[in-house]
């Protein structure tokens, strides 16, 4: 699923952000990136949806080659790739279901097809009686789990979560989990970078930990293994 | 392409320019504004060409003949000067009507000139226009150095003046609209660029979400041209209406104003294709810089 090979990242003001970095994340897997502020995980994470151009090394997304892809393929790589963020970046303009089916349209999908999907994945997340809303209008963790239905709409093989969790009470925070967890259930391999050591040590998942741009630990049901 | 997702686009458009009520109003009052002033220059700048045509044209070149030139050197003559390229009017006057005018021109004095006719002392002459009024001078050199020609006149020193005049009045019209194009086109187009600045983050999740570039493209392209199109409409219909009033209500003497009709269709098609040209090219423009996501 993602392949790297002594990736480098160097940022235009002088900084490593990652340097010889080696990692395979296999299909159906789910993956946590932990590490403390400003080690990487951010750029690890980002280099996978190409938001970032690696300096130095090979990267090989679903069949996609990172290093060399062309701009205008880009679009095609993320539409396999489900995104979601901290702070949700939802459109505030649109409703929820807007919101959802803007990921499909941008497929050109037929309308019937958009509002079927939309419907299912909705429900999927809990959110069935919240379409008509808008985003402002509901709480954080309902705002995320908008997100994440718009980050499975279109089925995709793997999804990126950046701290998903990070804006969430404890509570909410586990539901956003459990729907996760189920989306990884069923095949679609999930790479979550994290600060919520309750989750991490909770439900346990193949662990990366990034140190001033280095990959120092990689273990199956790993720990947080840091003080927060 | 698909059809469903043009249709996609045109909805989208219309959601955009209805929710940013605001910034669709800025938009709009920019580009009316702007359109309107340069409207108004340009009717008064063609005007003023016009005005200018029209004293030009009353420059003409009497060319007098010598005295003793037969009847068929003069037919010969005037088929010379009717062929020749410069020139765009010949008109034979015979010394009989040139007496003629003579004494229109001396009024209730005519009488002083009776008498003349038995031993007119005038000679045949032609009065000629040329193709291109700046020229005069230039023909009547021309025309001042043919055989039968013996003297050639046409009003020396006033009509390089009205010249300089009218090429100052041309001049300073097509500067100003010139001028006022380009601060239309860049008002409208920074107004354009600030609507779609305050979109910058939906842009970003579109092409997160894996919009190719050309399908976030389509909405701003059909809003930027409908913005131009609406914002030069309003000028437009507020000239035609201010023109037409002016056309029925203003008397002054020697000032003829264009008639509209042919005027208005050059005037629509130019603030037509400047409010949707910088409409479209503002908004194209502006986006570019957020699709190197």
């Amino acid at each position: 699923m993602i392949e790297m090979h002594d990736v480098w990242k160097t940022y235009e003001n002088g900084t490593i952000a990652l340097q010889e970095i080696d990692i395979t994340i296999n299909k159906g897997e789910f993956v946590y990136v932990v590490g403390p502020s400003g080690a990487g995980k951010s750029t690890f994470i980002k280099l996978m949806y190409r938001e970032v151009k690696p300096t130095k090394g090979e990267i090989v997304v679903n069949g996609y080659n990172l290093g060399k892809i062309k701009r205008r393929q880009i679009p095609y790589l993320r539409r396999n790739i489900g995104v979601i963020f901290q702070d949700y970046r939802l459109l505030e303009s649109m409703t929820v279901y807007e919101n959802v089916a803007f990921a499909m349209e941008v497929l050109e999908k037929p309308v019937r097809e958009i509002k079927r999907r939309v419907k299912e994945v909705l429900y999927l997340v809990g959110l069935k009686d919240r379409h008509d809303h808008y985003p402002d209008e509901l709480s954080g963790g309902e705002q995320q789990r908008v997100a994440i239905a718009r980050a499975i709409v279109n089925n995709p093989d793997l999804i990126i979560a950046d701290e998903p969790t990070g804006n969430l009470d404890p509570d909410t925070s586990l539901e956003i989990m459990k729907i996760l967890d189920q989306i990884n259930l069923q095949g679609t391999t999930v790479v979550m970078a994290t600060h919520d050591k309750e989750i991490v040590n909770r439900i346990k998942k193949r662990v990366i930990a990034v140190e001033h741009g280095r990959i120092v630990r990689d273990e199956m049901k790993g720990v947080y293994g840091y003080e927060n | 392409m698909k059809i469903r997702t043009l249709g996609r686009h045109f909805r989208e458009s219309f959601r955009n320019i209805w929710r940013n009520g605001w910034m669709t109003f800025a938009s709009i009052s920019t580009v009316s504004v702007t359109l309107l002033i340069l409207g108004v220059f340009v009717l008064l700048a063609l005007n003023l060409d016009n005005l200018s045509k029209y004293a030009e044209k009353t420059v003409e070149i009497r060319v007098f003949l010598k005295d003793g030139t037969t009847d068929q050197q003069i037919d010969q003559l005037h088929n010379r000067l009717k062929t020749m390229p410069e020139i765009s009017e010949v008109v034979f006057i015979p010394k009989e009507e040139g007496l003629k005018q003579l004494k229109e021109g001396f009024g209730e004095q005519g009488y002083l000139l009776e008498g003349l006719e038995e031993e007119n002392p005038l000679p045949d002459g032609f009065l000629v226009k040329t193709l291109i009024p700046q020229e005069t001078a230039k023909v009547a050199e021309l025309l001042s150095q043919m055989e039968e020609v013996d003297k050639v006149r046409y009003g020396k020193g006033v009509v390089e003046k009205l010249f300089t005049i009218t090429n100052i009045v041309r001049n300073v019209g097509l500067i100003l609209i010139v001028g006022l194009a380009f601060t239309a086109m860049f008002l409208i187009a920074n107004t354009i660029k600030l609507t779609i600045l305050s979109r910058k983050n939906e842009i970003e999740i579109m092409k997160l979400v894996g919009s190719t570039n050309s399908f976030i493209r389509w909405p701003f392209f059909i809003e930027g041209s409908l913005l131009g199109l609406v914002g030069a409409v309003i000028p437009l219909v507020l000239l035609l209406f201010g023109y037409d009033y002016l056309l029925k209500h203003m008397d002054i003497p020697f000032i003829m104003l264009l008639p509209i009709e042919p005027l208005w269709g050059k005037l629509t098609l130019l603030l037509l294709g400047i409010g949707v040209f910088i409409g479209i090219w503002g908004s194209i423009t502006s986006i570019r810089k957020f699709l190197r996501v």
